[in-house]
């Protein structure tokens, strides 16, 4: 078999010669294009998924407004009486039911207090609930399930039987049972309850984040090139799993609002003195045909924070998932 | 010798049963020396790899024999942590597809410098100036400017450049490079090679070649082993086989490179499939795709024949099948 292979011609053509200029030409068409494949940016400047991201979301009107609501909303969350001077609990029955007069635009609910007053009041519970619940469950949540992810093996079992057995619970069920026998009349009950609940939803997204994050080619790569554990999940793994409970966390932020206003209408959630929303509309409820402005602007408020943290969620998730791009 | 792995036998545990992916494997490689392992997906060389590196997953991957034995320790012998520490310090491996090697949310230049800051202790600083300097090592052009790019913003040589810059950056006395130029276009593949081939010179450095091109061999290459269904079936020199290979697998493979002075004429191929590893046949396992093959083949597992100096054939008929070219 003389000359068995004919590499030189066929497989591999160029000499040591052709390769410097092909790496030279190479090297000249990267400097005048660095922006790379997708070239969206100014040249040259790195970008990365955050800054891609935040690129996108500052142009989606869907993104602008529902942000504006919500600063809003956490605003007059921290400082109610920047725009309602009065006491939420001052009560006049001679006012009671009252449609709006002069200083109380919104009218008198059943106990003759000022609607106004207490819809600016009650953003401070339900911001207070939806953000703290969110944050217990996406930190319980994702630790949970992405320990589970990485690891695998009996921990992964035990944990996915257990957000088995969360999912069958129903929510609100759940809440009469649990937290009829609270007396506190605090958002801390609401929120443990919620968190307790809400977790498994998480720990799902994050266990399933971490799996797919952990096949990627890097981590094994990283591993080869002597990463530790630690190393793999905080570097590696983390950045690349936490965009999909960024999205569902939002998400989830509007729904925990509207459970806790659910919960206070059943007389569960929060309990009086507490101002709420859903304590509102449960109040206003028996007269809605002889006065229903007092049942429509707490359910209004109710409605657009809510609606403003499912569309941020929404803009969100299609800035982070370069799929729909 | 640097590396020599002795009768190493791998399984993975399947719900079909136990796939014997390596089935008593042993080569070695010297300081400075580059050795080819050859074979089809499925014959257990890059198997082999991951398990001198340790990073095979385990369950449900199992070591079941044999010695990796590494500057006369023997690798299967460490505690985890002392593994960990032989990776990326003392070996380390290149992959085939280096985008997704790459972790997409870290700049090039974070990732090179992890090497220095975990490894070595480095400042941040310092460990950016060595990056910049490898970077210019493996002839990325205005190193300065890029290293602070992401991985998207480099093409695909660029990229497994940056690759070998990470697992050269500690100056590993073996380097593992499985299918490096596999993802690459034709005219990176060469100078990639070359650069391989250059720096390991340099370091003088034991090199592990994994592939299934024939052509990518024969310049780098000082031996080579070629594997079937998890076994070496020949060994030797890099020139001798290419004059005269000593196994008809060998020979099937070589007649199966597409040639320049044979075009238009009907390819070679080799008839059938590789073994499925859950039912390795009997005897000789090519034998049911053999031309040559008689009945010791059906019944007895053939030895590794000597052949000559530094060559081995696992054939009964080795002899016939040099003479037969």
């Amino acid at each position: 078999m003389p000359e068995p292979l004919s590499s030189d011609g066929a497989i591999s053509p160029a000499g040591a010669g052709g390769a410097m200029d092909l790496a030279m030409a190479e090297g000249a068409s990267l400097e005048k294009a660095p922006g790379g494949p997708q070239g969206t940016g100014p040249a040259g400047r790195p970008r990365s998924l955050w800054s891609d991201a935040w690129r996108d979301l500052r142009r989606n009107p869907v993104f602008i407004i529902s942000g504006l609501i919500i600063v809003f909303l956490v605003v007059i969350s921290l400082w109610p009486s920047l725009i309602a001077s009065g006491d939420p609990l001052q009560a006049d029955l001679d006012d009671a039911q009252k449609g709006s007069g002069p200083g109380h635009p919104f009218g008198y609910d059943p106990q003759g207090r000022d609607v106004y007053t207490r819809v600016v009041h009650g953003t401070r519970t339900s911001v207070t609930v939806g953000v703290c619940a969110t944050l217990g469950v996406a930190l319980l949540g994702s630790v949970l399930g992405g320990l589970a992810g990485f690891f695998g093996g009996w921990w992964d079992s035990v944990l996915s039987r257990i957000t088995d057995v969360f999912f069958g619970i129903p929510v609100v069920l759940g809440g009469l049972v649990f937290l009829s026998v609270v007396t506190s009349s605090t958002v801390w009950p609401v929120v443990g309850f919620i968190v307790l609940l809400g977790w498994p939803q998480i720990a799902r997204i994050a266990r399933g984040s971490v799996i797919t994050a952990k096949q990627n080619d890097y981590v094994q790569a990283a591993r080869a090139l002597g990463a530790s554990n630690s190393r793999m999940m905080l570097r590696h793994i983390t950045p690349n799993a936490v965009a999909p409970v960024i999205v569902v966390a939002t998400i989830a932020l509007g729904t925990y609002i509207a459970l806790e206003a659910t919960l206070s209408y059943l007389g569960v959630g929060l309990k009086p003195p507490a101002v709420s929303w859903g304590i509102d509309i449960s109040d206003a409820s028996p007269y809605i045909r002889n006065a229903p402005h007092m049942l429509l602007w707490p359910a209004g408020a109710l409605a657009v924070t809510v609606l403003a943290f499912i569309m941020l969620g929404d803009a969100v998730r299609d800035a982070l998932d370069p799929k729909l791009r | 010798m640097l590396l020599e792995v002795r009768d190493l036998h791998v399984e993975f545990h399947t719900r079909e049963g136990v796939a014997k992916a390596v089935n008593g494997v042993n080569y070695s490689v010297a300081e400075g020396e580059t050795l080819a392992v050859l074979g089809e997906s499925g014959s257990g060389k890059s198997v082999t790899a991951q398990a001198v590196m340790g990073i095979l997953d385990m369950p449900p991957g199992k070591i079941s024999g044999g010695e990796i034995l590494f500057k006369d320790r023997d690798l299967l012998k460490l505690k985890p942590e002392e593994r960990r520490r032989v990776r990326g310090q003392e070996m380390a491996m290149i992959f085939q597809d280096a985008l997704s090697s790459l972790n997409p949310v870290m700049t090039v230049g974070e990732q090179l410098g992890e090497m220095f800051t975990v490894h070595r202790g480095m400042s941040r600083k310092d460990a950016r100036t060595r990056s910049v300097e490898l970077m210019d090592r493996v002839r990325i052009p205005a190193a300065k400017e890029r290293v602070g790019n992401y991985p998207h913003q480099f093409s695909g040589g660029m990229r497994q450049r940056i690759m070998i810059a990470m697992a050269m950056a500690l100056e590993p006395s073996l380097i593992i490079a499985d299918e490096p130029t596999t993802a690459l276009d034709v005219t990176v593949q060469a100078q990639v090679m070359d650069l391989l081939a250059e720096l390991q010179r340099e370091l003088n450095m034991g090199l592990i070649l994994i592939t299934h091109d024939l052509g990518v061999v024969a310049d780098v290459a000082d031996k080579i082993a070629v594997m079937y269904a998890g076994r070496i079936v020949e060994t030797s020199p890099v020139h001798d086989i290419y004059q005269a290979p000593a196994h008809p697998y060998t020979k099937g493979l070589l007649r199966s490179i597409p040639r320049l002075d044979r075009k238009g004429r009907e390819l070679y191929a080799i008839r059938g499939l590789p073994p499925n590893l859950l039912h390795i046949p009997p005897g000789c396992a090519f034998h049911p795709r053999c031309p040559m093959a008689q009945d010791v083949c059906r019944t007895d597992v053939p030895p590794l024949y000597r052949v000559s100096d530094g060559r081995r054939s696992a054939c009964h008929f080795w002899k016939e099948t040099l003479d037969a070219r």
